[in-house]
């Protein structure tokens, strides 16, 4: 259904219009996160842990990591661990794979790196994802009763419905240059317990966290690199000045 | 130790004369030494395009060195490989380091060694005397591309999986064993753990100690003629009363300290890739490599990796329609052979080949013509020192015709490059049809054009 809509504007509110290019590509919100924002990285690593490491897992990411996040191993273990797990163990969901299979008719994947993979021309994968979690929508005729417009049949439920509420998309039309044309509005059917812009922020939160996760050396690396080019531009000149020096009386 | 007793000493080491000494008449050091470095000497003239050669040895060692320490890490086995790279990024100190370091080493290997290449072409290197030269580093350049090959599967994400699939599957379109032998390399009915395994000895040891061999042999050619330059006059020609060519100085010191300036230059790009684009927008980590290989879930858009890519646009370009083209095209070109005068015989050989490869085109199905010319699009530069036939070897003092054929070629083959990276369009197909036609006619029409150009003069010495 989605791949036929030309162009669909998704408005949420107070949060500005989702435009849609051409052939149900669509155009993604940019994900306002901030990775030195430690304190917006660790709510969203509290909401990573409540909502989607029930189904989901990370499992190429262990929990005293975090302590990245300016969190103590301590506060790791109090707040974000369950007690049968350990705080040096990989976040691994609850779920048996194979309820999950049965339930949502597919494993739901790993999503430690999925702020990489969801990365592509059309932006980074935050904004994939930043996007994607604010589009759910009411579906009657999906299985779980929700579809998604960046994720068209999506066969995750919307997980955050209970926060953001309920939208539908409608219909509508829209003057183009010359003709009327369909557009597909998002509109707050239900309101949930967040008020938009709430939700919003907490989105942003989650996946600030959850670009942190996808390379939790990217901090590392950055600041390696400036150190190391300042070596770099040291030893450029110094091996300018020798090449010059040995080179003075080739003619 | 008879005939040793008459080396002289090692002189100018400091402290270490009397081990050097010791060394020298149990091993040929100092003659080593002398020939391949203090004592070989180079053009003066080298130019920019003269630091590609060391630059692609510096990366060749920087691959082997972290590839090391990777597989101190790596698991090959496809229920671990992927969670093993992550693992390499997180839980290995350092690790990260190393695996951007061996991710963005593979693509500087490419842009090194094509720039390399390119500098080739530029200055006639690959004509005689040094045609053997240029065939070592065409293998070198064949086993780098099998080299990253196997290497791109290692990571088990499902660009590594699909990438290889229809690569090895490329083998399977061949006539008679084509099956038998996708299923040979393989070693599977799909790319699975037995190809991983394999792929996984091939990368770390089988080709690289091919590539070690082949490099040796590449530098003892280059050392026994003696280089090239930009102006293609062999400075052996003009030698001073020392028996030194005039216009050469010894490597060392002279060029060892203006390669290290080279590889300090390109460190700082290197870092500035490495450190803040390691994906490169895709280019370097494609996305879906993020995602572990699923062998139930096709990708909807396999792109190889960026320094694959002209040959595979070639090999979406060729189909059923454009063989009649192609037909065409080689008729064309018997037309040509049968008005050009021929010294000796060959002439009805060349034809009867003409003839035969007309015949073939509607006898073998596109597809497989598909992946003989991909093979062939690679394979014909190893023909370059033949085709050639100009009275000079330099771009600097050939004519118009072949700096603007040059110029088409290298646009052409970005062209090609970019159409393999996107998904497959009209347009793209098109665009790739003419690209595979003028890649073609850039070699196979070179003894024509090369000879017809006008070229100048050639100094008598290299002018700086």
């Amino acid at each position: 259904m989605m791949k036929t809509i030309k162009t669909i504007a998704a408005i949420l509110l107070i949060v500005p219009a989702l435009a849609f290019a051409s052939e149900g590509e669509v155009k993604l919100d940019h994900a306002p996160i901030d990775p030195y924002d430690k304190e917006s990285l660790q709510r969203g690593a509290h909401t990573f842990v409540n909502y989607c490491l029930n189904c989901h897992s990370a499992s190429y990411m262990r929990y005293n990591r975090l302590q990245d996040l300016g969190l103590s191993e301590q506060q790791i273990r109090e707040n974000l661990v369950f007690p049968e797990v350990k705080v040096g163990d990989l976040m691994k969901t609850a779920m048996d794979p194979k309820d999950a299979k049965e339930w949502f008719g597919t494993t739901p994947p790993d999503l430690t790196v999925v702020a990489r993979s969801r990365s592509s021309h059309a932006g980074p994968g935050s904004d994939w994802l930043y996007t994607y979690l604010r589009t759910f929508y009411k579906d009657s005729t999906r299985p779980t009763g929700w579809n998604n417009v960046v994720y068209p049949n999506v066969g995750m439920p919307h997980a955050l419905w209970q926060l953001q509420g309920e939208q539908v998309l409608k219909e509508g039309k829209e003057q183009a240059e010359g003709y009327m044309r369909t557009v597909h509005v998002l509109t707050l059917d239900k309101p949930g317990r967040m008020k938009p812009v709430e939700y919003d922020r907490l989105v942003a939160d989650l996946v600030n966290y959850m670009t942190y996760m996808s390379e939790p050396a990217r901090d590392d690396r950055t600041t390696v690199g400036l150190y190391a080019l300042i070596v770099i531009s040291i030893l450029i000149a110094l091996s300018y000045a020798l090449k010059k020096a040995y080179w003075k009386d080739v003619h | 130790m008879a005939a040793t007793q008459n080396k002289q000493p090692v002189t100018g080491a400091g402290p270490l004369n009397g081990l050097l000494t010791w060394v020298d008449q149990r091993f040929p050091l100092i003659s080593l030494w002398k020939e391949h470095v203090s004592e070989y000497y180079a053009p003066k003239n080298f130019n920019f395009w003269y630091y590609f050669g060391s630059l692609a040895m510096f990366v060749l060692v920087l691959q082997i060195v972290t590839g090391i320490f990777l597989v101190m890490h790596y698991k090959p086995d496809a229920a671990q490989a992927f969670a093993s790279v992550e693992y390499i990024m997180r839980d290995v100190p350092w690790g990260w380091l190393i695996r951007y370091m061996h991710s963005t080493g593979a693509s500087a290997f490419f842009i090194v060694i094509y720039l390399h290449m390119f500098r080739g072409l530029l200055y006639g290197s690959y004509r005689a005397p040094r045609e053997l030269i240029w065939i070592f580093g065409m293998v070198i350049y064949l086993m780098l591309m099998a080299e990253a090959f196997f290497g791109y599967l290692l990571p088990w994400g499902q660009m590594s999986y699909w990438g290889a699939q229809v690569i090895v599957n490329l083998f399977d379109a061949l006539p008679l064993i084509g099956p038998d032998l996708a299923l040979w390399i393989r070693g599977d009915f799909v790319v699975s753990d037995a190809t991983l395994n394999r792929f996984f000895a091939f990368h770390v040891i089988a080709i690289p100690l091919v590539l070690l061999g082949l490099v040796a042999a590449h530098l003892m050619a280059l050392h026994e003629v003696g280089s090239n330059n930009p102006d293609g006059i062999e400075i052996k020609k003009n030698l001073g009363p020392d028996g030194h060519p005039i216009d050469g100085i010894p490597f060392h010191p002279y060029y060892t300290v203006k390669d290290t300036l080279g590889v300090m230059v390109f460190l700082a790009l290197f870092a500035i890739a490495m450190f803040f684009m390691p994906e490169m927008g895709g280019y370097f980590l494609e996305y879906n490599n993020f995602i572990p290989a699923d062998p139930l879930k096709t990708p909807s858009h396999i792109a190889p990796v960026w320094y694959f890519t002209p040959y595979y646009s070639i090999l979406r370009a060729t189909t059923a329609e454009f063989m009649y083209v192609l037909a065409a095209a080689v008729f064309a070109f018997g037309i040509l052979i049968w008005r050009t005068p021929f010294r000796g015989g060959g002439k009805a050989i060349a034809l009867a080949a003409v003839a035969a490869v007309i015949a073939a085109f509607f006898l073998v199905e596109a597809k497989v013509w598909g992946v003989v010319f991909m093979g062939v699009s690679v394979m014909i530069f190893f023909l370059l020192p033949w085709l050639d036939q100009s009275p000079v070897k330099s771009i600097r003092y050939k004519g118009p015709l072949v700096r603007t054929v040059l110029t088409l070629f290298v646009i052409v083959f970005l062209v090609l490059g970019y159409f393999g990276t996107q998904p497959v369009t009209d347009m793209g197909t098109r665009i790739s049809q003419i690209g595979t036609l003028l890649y073609f006619s850039f070699f196979l029409l070179m003894p024509w054009y090369s000879r017809m150009d006008k070229v100048k003069p050639v100094p008598e010495r290299v002018t700086g």
